[in-house]
């Protein structure tokens, strides 16, 4: 890894983050949207996030992220279903997997 | 400015703490990691700060490590793709303008370019997140700019710290931070999804990430990390149809839903 490798790659990848970034921000903002896309959008939004978050929840690398993972990510949802506060189905989430991993559950 | 925190809302202030929080213990772990896979404390400090990108750090230091560097850039740029629907989704909220619009809203704000160039670097999952489960704009603005500004701060500090302590960090998975992660998004989406066409469209579209993540492992076939969950975005041929405005009886309705939602949220607000 030279200096000069490293310094082009965090750049590029720098860079072309944050123009995906601003891209969205800005055309969101400027073109004429019809109430149809007005509606789908906030919807990709949730299908991006929704599937962010099951992949991080159950697969790791292109292969099941073992039992610990989801076990604890599944106790924190049944924790936000039951409108405990946010901190809660955090710790909730985190506890639970730490103790399966604790007690040998991959 | 300082009116939008003047009416900073604790019980918001508490949450976002609590991810941030989460989020300064990956970056710690991703300093450790970094420094641990050979790469100098400049290059990873500097990668936290220009890119501020959690998945995409972690992959690019993988394959650096692995003397890839076209790869790590080619799948962190991929993998950082979503950011363009999401910038979509929410620019309103980047926009910059005034946080409250005269009458009924419809008025587009004048943009403040300051706050949309800095506001953009701030994008990431759980301000999207944080700000979409707001439900209008003043609190969607403070929402962001709160997870943003607090994110950043602590995946910095979280990094920095990781580069000076380096191996002595353990996985962060002992501490179950992985999955801390998934549930606090799903926390966050699990108000719009009352909404039966946005429940439709998280369940497609999570099927098919997560049927495309695992594919190279069932299959054999290759799937460049990143495009799972950009395929998630086919779900939305489940929305259906939008309900047409033109009926009074559905207008009434879908104004109901909204501010019983909203009256949800301040009755939460209060009790805490």
């Amino acid at each position: 890894m030279s200096p000069a490798t490293l310094i082009v790659v965090i750049a590029v990848l720098g860079v072309g983050t944050y123009g995906m970034r601003l891209a969205g921000a800005v055309l969101g903002g400027r073109l004429q949207l019809s109430p149809a896309v007005g509606r789908i959008l906030p919807l990709a939004a949730v299908a991006l996030l929704a599937a962010l978050a099951v992949t991080a929840a159950v697969t790791e690398a292109g292969e099941v992220a073992g039992i610990a993972r989801p076990a604890g990510v599944l106790a924190g949802v049944i924790a936000a279903w039951r409108k405990a506060p946010f901190i809660v189905v955090v710790l909730v989430a985190a506890a639970t997997a730490a103790l399966l991993r604790l007690a040998g559950v991959p | 400015m300082r009116s939008r925190w003047r009416t900073l809302d604790r019980q918001l202030l508490r949450d976002v703490l609590a991810i941030a929080v989460a989020v300064g213990f990956v970056g710690l772990s991703f300093g450790a990691i970094a420094v641990a896979s050979g790469m100098p404390a400049w290059a990873v400090l500097a990668m936290s700060i220009f890119v501020f990108a959690g998945g995409s750090q972690f992959m690019a230091v993988g394959l650096l490590a692995a003397g890839s560097p076209i790869a790590a850039v080619v799948g962190g740029l991929l993998l950082n793709a979503r950011h363009f629907p999401f910038g979509l989704a929410i620019a309103d909220v980047l926009s910059g303008g005034p946080v409250r619009t005269p009458g009924d809203g419809s008025a587009r704000p004048r943009r403040h370019w300051g706050r949309t160039l800095i506001g953009a670097h701030l994008m990431v999952d759980e301000s999207v997140a944080f700000a979409l489960a707001q439900p209008d704009r003043p609190r969607r603005v403070q929402a962001y700019w709160l997870t943003g500004v607090l994110l950043f701060s602590l995946w910095q500090l979280g990094t920095w710290i990781g580069v000076e302590i380096g191996s002595a960090v353990g996985d962060p998975a002992r501490y179950g931070l992985d999955a801390a992660f998934p549930a606090a998004l799903l926390a966050l989406l699990l108000p719009r999804l009352k909404d039966p066409a946005a429940l439709r469209v998280a369940l497609a579209g999570a099927g098919l990430a997560v049927a495309a993540s695992l594919l190279p492992t069932m299959t054999g076939v290759m799937v460049p990390a990143g495009l799972p969950v950009l395929l998630a975005l086919l779900g939305l041929l489940a929305a259906g149809r939008a309900p047409r405005p033109a009926p009074t009886s559905d207008r009434v309705s879908d104004h109901d839903e909204a501010s019983d939602s909203a009256s949800d949220h301040n009755e939460e607000g209060a009790r805490r």
